[in-house]
């Protein structure tokens, strides 16, 4: 942020500016700080203690104007997004902008990508630097004609002043302007919203035509001159290891060069080593891989099955008092009061990223450097894996972040990165670890599996006498959290411990299930489980009350109310009840909500709060015995000022197709110790057949804005539940789906 | 082996490859052609799809040795410049997110379009329904496929 520019990175601008100017072009160069996602731990650890520059604006004298970007392209939109912020806050042309991804330097840049939070984190920052380079410039400009700076303005990559008009492009001033003072930039001017002629305007992505030619270069395509590639085999056990192996056939299949084993790694990478089959292409490794012999240790996790885990889900539950995360009144007396208490369970399973792209990494070790092509929303951290398993000082680990083919919070994590490093030293070449499909799906940091019991009561008067929500799952914390942080459920509910419905009595408990399955944040993290909990526990509260879904949810929202996001920081904003009731209101009205349909078809609602973004959907659903069909779905969002609406549909889209595969399809699921799923014959994804139409509907706002890859995520399970129960009335009364996925026999 | 085809027009001698290696691999890995990409190696996915002989076809489990003398098409060998009508629709509409499976989608849809220059929904549903797309873009995709056949998109 602003506040952390000092003396110091000033005169790193010069010196770059020394420095670019020495080798042909004049170059302006605006720092400023990108802050990360707190709350992610892996990127906590990594980030650097003096981080004043993230990244730069410079301006070409061909009137060129470059962003470098220093968060990671998935999909997102990120890459055409934020350079819009920037060419706002510049008055530029859009079309003079062009992108450069950021090499990875941790004295300079904060790379990390997740959380929802790249748009809203560099919202002010980069308007702040946009902004300051535009003051730069005319200042220049005014100097050259000798006239105040109030006389002259910017617009569309020129600084301009007088009647008849003149003009100078930016271009033109470069040079000069990189001599002026840099401003303070907390106080250089931002525009006028009403003046925003790119934020807000529906624009198309900048890396569309790449990715229709076959030219995008994801982590997989690297090609350095000499790459080898390598497969690695694992044991399918989670955390099992290589008991011996014999590489005598696997090094007979043609193409493969060499066989061995690479080690466990400790730290934060959380891989189990192997046996490495390089070979001169992926096939020939692949083909080495069924030839090897292994034995494995399989260790103690080999009895672990979900079986088991459910087992221990059910003794949890039964076990309760869980640790305390919430209390408030006193939720079990008024529950054990009266005879009138709601009860029900829901279950969610581990789920998988499934990247399209599988993981990879590609690294070169040379004996004082190494480069390395990575496919990561983390670049920093695969840096400093790779700078500690080569034993080399980051600064010597050149970083290339390449194109995603899909993150969802798999690519956070580096231990493909430290597989790679550990094959690569080895080697003296380039060598690309690949990874199979059948890798990824047992080998993934799965979204935990849940268990909840929920407890609620509504009074004579229809308000809601108490909440009780008690979970236990395997949760991410056991895996990645802070020691005493383990297993005290803190961040496990979300907003489902926030509860934006009004009670007195709120109750929230956690217990740790055991499991060896690695889990990590899978896209909109806890939130996909609470979501889906809250929304469709409150929806049978309204069924018991025998209220309209929708009303019941906009009378316990109550007045317009701020709530403290519980659990979070003092810096989190606070759930605004009002405009979680405008959304759902939103997809109420879009949706045609409560007008007539046939027997046999029904609409469920779902509202929430998550990455300090409001959605709301309604789906619409034919559900007959032994056959649902998503007729609809509506969603809204209220995700505060929509930089580009283009790219918001499109997230929105994307997390409602991405719910549905977790709402409909396969389950993770673990047998003796590993996962039981490994392709999509037996994982399969939502395909276009059984894609409903979507609508998107935003609500325009002046607010900062938040969060749009993953919060539309939560509200597609529970409204496509609720619609399944509202659409059963007739046939079969009260079909409640709560186990997710939802399986054929739900209906039968 | 040694083996011979015609590759985006022009013809390509392979004289040292494994005859079972499949079309995907000699493509990514041989000639270095990174189009076309690797989602599952077992033909469930459609990340891979070119055309072979005009059909599109998973190259995936396409063994090399069952390709010789046949005419290959891939991504790159599309259009010259990214001007082919489904490129040129896939931008209009904003189609990719990540775009990692977008070459096998393009390469079906054109593949779709030969077939049935005007196709319903339904007939884009059967037809794409192989081609896996994890950010979900399937309604997009739908529209431009309506798009470069020239009708306008069918109301849901």
């Amino acid at each position: 942020m602003a506040t952390n520019l000092s003396a110091e990175p000033q005169i790193l601008d010069r010196r770059a500016f020394l420095k670019t100017s020495a080798a042909g072009g004049a170059a302006l160069l605006i720092g400023f700080h990108l802050p990360a996602r707190a709350s992610d731990p892996a990127q906590e650890q990594e980030k650097p203690l003096v981080n004043p520059l993230n990244a730069w604006v410079r301006i070409t004298p061909d009137n060129r104007v470059t962003l470098i970007l220093a968060k990671s392209e998935m999909g997102q939109g990120i890459m055409t997004a934020l350079p819009m912020i920037l060419a706002e806050e510049l008055c530029l042309d859009w079309k003079q902008v062009t992108i450069e991804q950021a090499p990875t330097n941790p004295k300079i840049y904060d790379h990390g990508t997740g959380g929802s939070g790249s748009v809203g984190g560099s919202w002010l920052p980069l308007r702040q630097a946009g902004a300051t380079a535009r003051e730069m410039l005319i200042s220049a400009a005014a100097k050259r004609w000798e006239v105040g700076t109030d006389t002259c303005k910017a617009q569309n990559g020129y600084v301009i002043h007088g009647h008849p008009e003149r003009s100078y492009s930016y271009g033109e001033l470069v040079a000069d302007a990189a001599l002026l003072p840099i401003p303070n930039f907390k106080e250089v001017p931002l525009k006028n919203s009403r003046d925003f002629t790119i934020i807000g305007h529906a624009t198309h992505r900048v890396d569309t035509a790449s990715k229709t030619t076959g030219t995008a270069i994801y982590g997989i395509d690297a090609r350095p001159s000499g790459l080898l590639y390598a497969v690695i085999a694992r044991c399918p056990v989670f955390y099992g290891k290589v008991a011996s192996f014999d590489a005598t056939k696997a090094k007979a299949v043609p193409g493969v060069r060499d066989v061995f084993q690479i080690e466990t790694s400790g730290r934060g990478a959380s891989t189990n080593g192997g046996v490495a089959i390089v070979a001169d292409n992926s096939w020939a490794a692949i083909e080495g891989r069924k030839a090897l012999e292994v034995k494995w240790d399989e260790g103690a996790a080999a009895n672990e099955s979900s079986d088991e885990l459910r087992k221990q889900f059910v003794a949890n539950a039964a076990a309760k008092p869980g640790q305390i995360v919430r209390n408030e009144g006193d939720a079990d007396s008024a529950l054990a009061a009266s005879p009138n208490k709601i009860e029900a369970v829901y279950e969610l399973p581990f789920a998988a990223h499934v990247c399209m792209e599988p993981m990879n990494c590609t690294v070169h070790i040379e004996s004082d450097r190494a480069e390395a092509w990575v496919p990561t929303q983390a670049p920093q951290w695969a840096q400093g894996v790779i700078a500690e398993a080569a034993k080399l000082p980051p600064e010597k680990v050149i970083v290339h972040t390449t194109q995603m083919g899909g993150g969802f919070g798999r690519r956070y994590q580096a231990d493909f990165v430290m597989e790679a490093t550990q094959v690569a030293k080895s080697l003296g070449k380039p060598v690309m670890v690949v990874w199979t499909r059948e890798d990824d799906i047992h080998h993934d940091f799965y979204r935990p599996a849940s268990y909840h019991q929920c407890q609620g009561l509504v009074d004579a008067a229809g308000n809601l006498a108490a909440w009780k929500h008690f979970q236990t799952s395997t949760s991410i914390a056991a895996k990645w959290g802070a020691k005493g942080e383990e297993n005290n459920g803190k961040g496990e509910f979300g907003t489902g411990a926030t509860v934006p419905y009004v009670s007195p009595n709120i109750r929230i408990e956690y217990t740790l299930a055991h499991s060896s399955a690695p889990r990590a944040w899978w896209r909109s993290v806890e939130h996909s489980s609470s979501g889906f909990v809250v929304e469709s526990f409150v929806d049978e509260l309204a069924a018991a009350a025998g209220e309209d879904p929708l009303k019941f949810r906009l009378k316990l929202l109550g007045e317009s109310r701020k709530l403290t996001q519980f659990g979070e920081g003092p810096d989190a904003p606070p759930l605004d009840t009002g405009r979680l009731k405008a959304v759902l209101q939103l997809a109420a009205e879009k949706s045609g909500w409560g007008k007539p349909l046939p027997d046999g078809e029904g609409r469920g609602i779902a509202g929430f709060f998550s990455f300090d973004t409001y959605t709301a959907a309604v789906a619409e659903v034919s559900a007959k015995p032994g056959n649902l069909k998503i007729k609809r779905l509506v969603c809204t969002v209220d995700c505060g000022r929509v930089v580009n609406p283009n790219g918001v549909r499109a997230q929105v889209e994307s997390a409602a197709i991405y719910a549905l595969t977790a709402t409909l399809k396969d389950a993770i699921t673990v047998e003796r110790g590993r996962v039981v799923q490994s392709n999509f014959n037996d994982y399969n994804m939502i395909r276009m057949k059984e894609a409903p139409p979507i609508e998107v509907h935003l609500v325009a706002s002046e607010e900062k804005p938040t969060g749009i890859g993953e919060p539309t995520v939560p509200v597609i399970a529970p409204a496509l539940c609720n619609a399944i129960f509202n659409a059963t009335r007739k046939w079969k009364k009260d079909v409640r789906i709560r186990r997710l996925p939802i399986r054929p026999e739900d209906l039968a | 082996m040694a083996i011979t085809f015609i590759l985006n027009g022009k013809s390509e001698t392979l004289t040292d490859v494994s005859p079972g290696m499949p079309l995907l691999w000699v493509l990514r890995d041989v000639l270095n052609m990174t189009g076309t990409k690797f989602g599952c190696g077992m033909a469930l996915c459609g990340a891979c799809t070119v055309h072979i002989n005009g059909e599109a076809t998973r190259s995936c489990i396409t063994p090399i040795s069952s390709v010789g003398g046949k005419q290959i098409t891939t991504i790159e060998g599309l259009s010259a410049d990214g001007t082919h009508p489904v490129q040129k629709a896939w931008i209009e509409e904003d189609v990719p997110q990540c775009g990692y499976c977008q070459s096998g989608q393009i390469m079906s849809a054109v593949a779709l379009l030969s077939k049935k220059p005007k196709p319903t929904d339904a007939e884009i549903d059967d037809f794409m329904s192989g081609n896996i797309c994890r950010c979900g873009t399937y309604q997009r995709i739908r529209k431009a496929i309506h798009r470069a056949a020239g009708a306008p998109a069918e109301k849901a």
